[in-house]
């Protein structure tokens, strides 16, 4: 192994780490607002709202992300007529889907776990359900969401290397590409180096997740503290529900 | 490229089948793994020597903070081209991924043992219990009734995170239905679309019992 070679490539990693935080960030963009929308509507008493949501959100979760990504690919241009320019966005699309529904649980979950006797106060001031929704039911469900969602972003940001398998050029596709160079005698250094960029990203999402927590839970007054380097507790004891 | 044609559905099938036993084969063995190893490290976690929780709460957050693709890349190139070339995708792959999957099983495990009172540690230290006793008798039967759904939860997972092992030539379903369009210019969109309804059609059911499973265990106050 030479590993000259491996630090004189360093530069030609650039680009493909941006394309690999534009897929991860704009998938997890996609999938909080998938999130909540779902989750808002799973947590609807009117069976006509919950119902499709529920199907959408068992579809997206019993069938493999993996599968979901090449049909997106793949299958949905032959299917519906659907062609995009660039395989980037089938991939944002399918991660971000298949992780909202994820998410959705997390969202409907946090909205549960809010005291009955909040929304009991809320209906007694006469609040609209907009409101209720706005004022007292979303700021104390959030602090609680984060976590779990923190956990999800780290796995989005995991499943971001799939994209590389449907042709888009990131962290992943790079170091095969590149290592695979004089017959691979440098593969296993590079996909080495692109392990510790993907930890170095998901320590980067903690970190910040963490913050966004401590300043969630300050703004209704109470402290965090997140035990480091663990799964967060929620989804430890869940698993991925 | 054209619509969706059943001739090729029915064409395609036995080779999505066969694929999908390949899966159910990775999940089997992956998934001992995961149960096994996972168990074995939240316990060390709890009763090893200082120097061996450090180094292996670091090694597990590692894996679970990098992605499966990558693992599974990483160490098919390590053991094709300096371990042995012999060894097959589909034990390589398997234990990449139950290794994988024990990095989250073990955190449930460790959140099922943090849950156990108190109470039940001080009572077997009053009765002088051996450390064998203590965990046989005491910790596990409590802590595996409390992880219990969480990790049949990312078994289920792992179920759906096989189709990653078609990268080093396991030879499931992404992999048959891209064999099948190398040698027919056809089916992408029967193949993608049996392996999605044959992972949702064996994965539902499951989750299904696993939430159930969880509901009765927090019901029942133990």
């Amino acid at each position: 192994m030479d590993f000259q070679e491996v630090v004189d490539s360093l530069p030609r990693y650039a680009e493909p780490l941006l394309v690999t935080v534009q897929v991860t960030l704009a998938s997890a963009a996609l999938a909080l607002v998938v999130a909540f929308a779902l989750g808002l509507m799973t947590s609807s008493k009117r069976l006509a709202v919950r119902t499709p949501a529920r199907a959408f959100v068992e579809f997206f979760r019993g069938s493999s992300v993996v599968v979901q990504l090449f049909w997106f690919a793949f299958a949905m241009p032959v299917v519906l007529g659907i062609q995009f320019d660039y395989a980037i966005i089938a991939g944002i699309i399918a991660l971000g889907l298949n992780y909202g529904a994820y998410c959705s649980e997390v969202v409907r979950g946090a909205i549960a776990a809010v005291p009955p006797g909040q929304l009991e106060a809320s209906l007694a001031v006469n609040f609209t359900p907009f409101q209720r929704l706005r004022l007292v039911v979303l700021p104390q469900a959030w602090p609680e969401m984060i976590p779990s969602l923190c956990a999800f972003a780290i796995m989005l940001l995991k499943a971001s290397a799939l994209v590389s398998l449907i042709s888009v050029t990131d962290l992943t596709a790079m170091a095969g590409l590149i290592g695979g160079q004089n017959g691979g005698q440098n593969l296993l250094a590079h996909y080495g180096l692109i392990l510790v960029i993907y930890f170095v990203l998901a320590w980067l999402i903690w970190t910040g997740m963490r913050a966004l927590e401590r300043r969630a839970k300050r703004g209704i007054g109470i402290d965090a503290k997140p035990v480091k380097g663990r799964l967060t507790p929620a989804v430890a004891e869940k698993g991925l529900a | 490229m054209n619509e969706w044609n059943n001739e090729i559905v029915v064409e395609i099938f036995p080779a999505m089948w066969q694929g999908f036993i390949v899966v159910l084969q990775v999940t089997l063995v992956a998934g001992l793994i995961a149960v096994l190893l996972g168990l074995l490290v939240a316990v060390g976690l709890r009763i090893g020597p200082p120097w061996l929780r450090r180094v292996l709460s670091a090694v597990f957050q590692f894996i679970r903070n990098t992605p499966l693709l990558v693992q599974v890349l990483f160490v098919w190139t390590a053991t094709s081209y300096y371990i042995n070339p012999e060894w097959s995708a589909f034990a390589v792959g398997s234990a990449v991924l139950g290794v994988h999957y024990a990095s989250y099983t073990m955190e449930s495990y460790r959140a099922g043992i943090e849950a156990i009172p108190v109470g039940q540690w001080e009572a077997a230290t009053a009765l002088s219990l051996p450390t064998h006793r203590v965990w046989g008798a005491i910790v596990l039967p409590q802590m595996l009734r409390r992880s219990a759904a969480a990790v049949a939860n990312w078994i289920i997972a792992m179920f759906k995170e096989v189709p990653t092992l078609f990268v080093i030539g396991v030879l499931e379903m992404i992999a048959q239905a891209q064999k099948y369009q190398g040698q027919h210019y056809d089916g992408a969109v029967e193949g993608y679309t049996i392996a999605g309804i044959l992972f949702l059609a064996a994965s539902y059911p499951v989750a299904v019992a696993a939430r159930r499973l969880e509901n009765r265990l927090a019901k029942s106050n133990f």
